[in-house]
Order: C-alpha cells, then sequence, then structure tokens
C-alpha cells in the first residue's frame, strides 16, 4: 500500500467536497464564460481524490491535459491552496489563473501545460530525479485519452517504461471525446488499454467517476509504472452537455447553468 | 572540438548534480562521459522531444542537466520543447547541438543548422554561445554549465591557423588588428577568416573580431569595437547562418538604435542549397560566398575607396 505523507491527505474525500468541487468548477466556467468545461468535469473526481487521499506534500502532480486547470484550481481550492478570491479571478485579465496552468505563481502547478504532449515526459523527468536523488516520491500524470496520438507521449512511455519508473502513476481520462470528434472516429487506438498493454506498464481499469473503484486502482504498488485508465463521461453532471462534443469548447447559458446545478445537486 | 568537450564535460561531471541526456549519438566521442559519469549518463534514445522536456523536469528538481544532439535535431525537431518546457518555465537546460551551420556537409540538408540561433534567440533568457576555437570549448562549458537561464552551445569544428595564438576567451575577441573597417565573423568561420585577413597588410584590411556569445543586446560590442566602426563607418558580418534573424541584421538594429552610423556594409551569410546540390561544409560555404576567397573580396570592399 502507498503511504502518503501530510499535509494534503489528512481525510479521505467525502462526496459533500466533491459535490461542492463540481458546483464551484461549473459556477467558475458559468461566470469566466469559459469553453473546455467538458474535459475539466471528466476528470475532477480523479483529481480530488489522488490530492486528497492519495498525494503527500513532496509528492508532485502534472497535468498534462493542461485544458482542464480550472479542476485543478478548484481540487487546490479544496484543498485550502487556493482561496475563493483567486478562483474569481479565474480567465480574467491580470490572473494567474489561466485557461491552462502558469509556469509560476503557484507553488502546487510546476509546470505549464496546455500544449498536449508534454506532461508525462515532465512526469518522466520528475519521477527519475526523485529516484536518482534517493528521494521517495510519488509523481502523478493526468493525461487525455486524444493525447496519446501525440507522438511524443509514446515517446515518453518509452523512456518510463525503460527505465522503470515505478513511483509513477499515468492516468487517462477516458472521455472516449476530442476537439473535432469521438477518439474512435478521428484517429482510433481503442481499446486504449489493450493497445498500450504492450509496454511494460501496469495497467488498471476503473469507474473515473466511482471513488471505491479508483481507490482499488490506485491504492497498490508496482515494480512498474501504473497506468490507470479512467473511463469517464465529458461534461457528466451538466445534462445539457454530458458525453457531447459541445462541451469541449462551449460555456453554458444561463439555463443550463441552472440545470447543471441542480443536477449536480440532485446527485447522491 | 569534441574531444576536447568531452574532456571538459567529464571534469565537470564530479558535480553529482551534473546530469547528461545523449539523442542517440556521440558515438566515439563521447564514452568516457559515459564512463565517468554511470547512470547519470542517459542515452535517451532516438527520441528528441522526450529527451529535452525530461531534461526541463531533471532541470526542475535542481539537476544540472545537459542535452547532446545534431544541432537539428535540438532546435528544430523539438522546439516547442525548448520554448514551452524551458524557456517559459525559465529552467537552466544547456542544450548542446553538434554541426553548426553546414558543418554535417555532405549528409545533406537535414542535418544542417542554418537558422539554430535565429529561431532560438526569440525564446525568453536563451543565451548562445557558438565556441570559434578549441581553446574556447572550457570557458564554454564553465559558462554555459553556471548559467541560471538556458543555454544552447552551437558546436563546429576549431579552425584557427597554424602557428597562431587564440586570445584568452571573452564573448567579443579582436584576433587583427586593421584600419579599413570591422570585420565581425561568428564562430568557427573566425578561424578561417584569421587565416585570409592575416595575408593583407594591417593598412587595407578590417579589424577581424569573433563573436562567440549572443544575443547582442546582452553582450554588446567592447568600446574599442565601437570606437573603430564609428571612425571608419565600415562593417562586414560574416556567419554561417541564414540572413533572416542573424547577427547582421541584429548588429544593424543595434547600430540604429546606438546613432552609429554605416557608410559601407557587407553580409555574408548562408544562402542555403543555390547550386541545387550536395557537398562538404567547403562547398557549401563557397556556394554561399562563405569561403576564404569571398571573405577575402569582402575585406577588399571595405577597403576600397570606391
Amino acid at each position: 500500500m502507498w503511504a502518503s505523507t501530510d499535509p494534503f491527505s489528512v481525510m479521505s474525500l467525502s462526496k459533500t467536497a466533491l459535490k461542492q468541487a463540481r458546483q464551484r468548477l461549473v459556477g467558475m466556467h458559468y461566470r469566466a464564460r469559459a469553453g473546455h468545461l467538458g474535459g475539466n468535469l471528466s476528470c475532477i473526481d480523479a483529481m480530488m481524490l489522488v490530492h486528497h487521499e492519495f498525494m503527500g506534500a513532496d509528492d508532485r502532480f502534472i497535468l498534462s491535459k493542461g485544458h482542464s486547470a480550472g479542476a485543478l484550481y478548484v481540487t487546490l481550492w479544496s484543498l485550502g491552496r487556493l482561496r475563493d478570491s483567486d478562483l474569481d479571478r479565474f480567465h480574467q485579465d491580470d490572473t494567474l489563473l489561466a485557461g491552462h496552468p502558469p509556469a509560476k505563481g503557484i507553488p502546487d502547478i510546476h509546470f505549464a501545460t496546455g500544449s498536449l504532449g508534454h506532461g508525462l515526459s515532465l512526469a518522466a523527468g520528475v519521477a527519475l530525479a526523485a529516484k536518482l536523488q534517493n528521494v521517495r516520491r510519488r509523481v502523478f500524470c493526468l493525461t487525455s485519452d486524444g493525447e496519446w496520438q501525440e507522438g511524443s507521449t509514446l515517446e515518453a512511455l518509452i523512456f518510463v517504461t525503460h527505465h522503470a519508473l515505478n513511483n509513477l502513476t499515468i492516468l487517462v481520462d477516458h472521455n472516449g471525446l476530442q476537439g473535432f470528434g469521438s477518439t474512435d472516429a478521428v484517429a482510433s487506438m481503442d481499446p486504449l488499454h489493450e493497445r498500450l498493454a504492450g509496454f511494460a506498464v501496469e495497467i488498471r481499469v476503473c469507474d473515473g467517476h466511482d471513488l471505491d473503484s479508483m481507490r482499488a486502482a490506485l491504492a497498490t504498488e508496482s515494480n512498474r509504472t501504473v497506468m490507470v485508465v479512467l473511463n469517464t463521461v465529458k461534461g457528466r453532471g451538466v445534462p445539457d452537455v454530458a458525453g457531447r462534443i459541445e462541451s469541449h469548447y462551449l460555456p453554458l447559458s444561463a439555463e443550463q447553468y441552472a440545470r447543471a446545478i441542480a443536477e449536480i445537486e440532485a446527485t447522491p | 572540438m569534441r574531444d576536447e568537450l568531452c574532456r571538459q564535460l567529464v571534469t565537470r561531471s564530479s558535480s553529482e548534480r551534473m546530469i547528461f541526456l545523449a539523442g542517440d549519438v556521440g558515438f566515439m566521442a563521447l564514452e568516457p562521459l559515459r564512463a565517468a559519469m554511470g547512470p547519470r549518463f542517459i542515452n535517451c534514445g532516438v527520441a528528441e522531444q522526450n529527451m529535452i522536456t525530461v531534461a526541463a523536469a531533471l532541470s526542475h528538481e535542481g539537476m544540472e542537466s545537459w542535452t547532446y544532439t545534431i544541432a537539428p535535431f535540438c532546435y528544430a525537431r523539438a522546439f516547442e520543447q525548448i520554448r514551452n518546457d524551458i524557456c517559459i518555465q525559465g529552467l537552466p537546460v544547456k542544450l548542446l547541438a553538434n554541426g553548426g551551420g553546414y558543418g554535417y556537409g555532405v549528409m545533406g540538408p537535414t542535418h544542417h543548422a542554418l537558422e539554430d540561433y535565429g529561431i532560438l534567440l526569440t525564446l525568453p533568457n536563451m543565451t548562445v554561445f557558438v565556441p570559434a576555437f578549441r581553446e574556447d570549448i572550457g570557458q564554454t562549458v564553465c559558462r554555459a554549465g553556471d548559467l541560471a537561464s538556458p543555454a544552447y552551445v552551437r558546436l563546429g569544428h576549431c579552425e584557427k591557423p597554424a602557428g597562431e595564438i587564440v586570445p584568452s576567451y571573452a564573448p567579443w575577441r579582436r584576433l587583427l588588428d586593421g584600419a579599413a573597417g570591422v570585420m565581425i565573423v561568428v564562430g568557427p568561420l573566425a578561424g578561417s577568416s584569421w587565416s585570409v585577413l592575416r595575408e593583407l597588410d594591417a593598412v587595407i584590411r578590417p579589424a577581424l573580431w569573433v563573436v562567440t556569445e549572443l544575443p547582442i543586446g546582452c553582450n554588446q560590442p567592447p568600446p574599442i569595437l565601437i570606437e573603430a566602426l564609428k571612425r571608419t563607418r565600415r562593417l562586414a558580418v560574416v556567419e554561417e547562418h541564414v540572413a533572416q534573424a542573424s547577427v547582421g541584421q541584429e548588429i544593424c538594429r543595434w547600430l540604429i538604435k546606438a546613432g552609429i552610423g554605416i557608410d559601407r556594409f557587407c553580409h555574408l551569410y548562408a544562402l542555403g542549397y543555390p547550386s541545387g546540390t550536395h557537398g562538404s561544409q567547403a562547398f557549401l560555404r563557397q556556394c554561399s560566398g562563405l569561403d576564404p576567397v569571398s571573405i577575402g573580396k569582402a575585406a577588399m570592399l571595405l577597403a576600397n575607396e570606391t
């Protein structure tokens, strides 16, 4: 069993905290008139769980799918690492909370990401450094599923498996939708977990919206890099956009926002 | 220069902080470094984008990261990785790039680096080193290694003329005095230019200067060079790089900002492949007018009154 250190993992993630985070995420995007909500909603459950239950202060989280920055900001807010007033500045002029994670200014965010295909190499370097420096550090890297079409991501996967970076956990937000179509229709790698099984990674597949399913996938160590494929729904919890390509880009209307908040509230 | 580079890196590698990433090149050159560094020497394979980003992350974690590959596989193949993961992050990764300019000769255009420092100097806080002589390598490794910001080192061949002694390292060095203007040469071509200009009388030749650190804005020409420009109002710039974003262009901008007028200006630069054929570095330089005869003509052009 992985042991993590404080201060992040002092308590288990409650469904109430998760509900609050989802509402804050939707509200933040609505007020900012920001898109990319769908990919944020598909991964916020995993991001919250990893940060609240699996990460210690010395661990690192790298958001390779940088367009889900909002979910990361909300997660850090839920941990008290960002203030409410910080989130209010999301997508505004003179903000640190850009549409993709910034390089500097937020201590828990280590790298500017947003161009897909960089995060896994960054995570590989951080994980390798920990090994070389004899530091016990677990590194988490969240990728999208479409991102596996980037050649550099496969370069990185070859590297992490060759160097047996078992302090690295790769999370794949497998929501099945990308910018202009479904991953299956655009450049299919389905089933992704089978395509990547030829690499020396330990692949675990789970429900990316079920906390216990994810806990089971994340809990145990391996002598290999662990890859957790999170089966998710893009735009989950927002009835008007869930599972639809529109959720990749379009901001919510007032009516859609009201329905979204009600839906999240009604979800057990 | 590669043997000297390896020797200097071996010396530096006594620091446990140093890590060296190679892009599957270095055969018959870097074996001593690999032996000295053990697990801190990593051949990343044929995957330059990953290599550059891994180097950035290692640097972020406190290690002194060096990468090594053929020049275009660094700056061209992995440009976005250099931009996003090194420069936007402000990380002091050291990028060693072998084969500056036409260095890989008849290997062909895919292996040439004619636009490297121009492209890279568009990025924030990037310093480019273009060591001209074997004697420069020690200082280049130290200065790039100690830099707290990104560095790109364009490596070529030493072209120092026989019998000459290279002045102590400085970003700007005068190799020859001369009364007929100023010739500024970037990197190793200074050696070949030295061979040409030393045969001319000092009265009719330009003073020969070599510049080995860029950008000009961070390494302003020294006062005696500026004084010579003001006095003679004649300037030639020679570089194995395309004209766009070149040192020649940057010097013109600097001259205008400094209010220094030039009556006679000559810029020798890489033209690409005007012959449509391939050949050695010497052949390709000749096609671009970067060969010794062309450099001599440029010197005479500065000297001539009409």
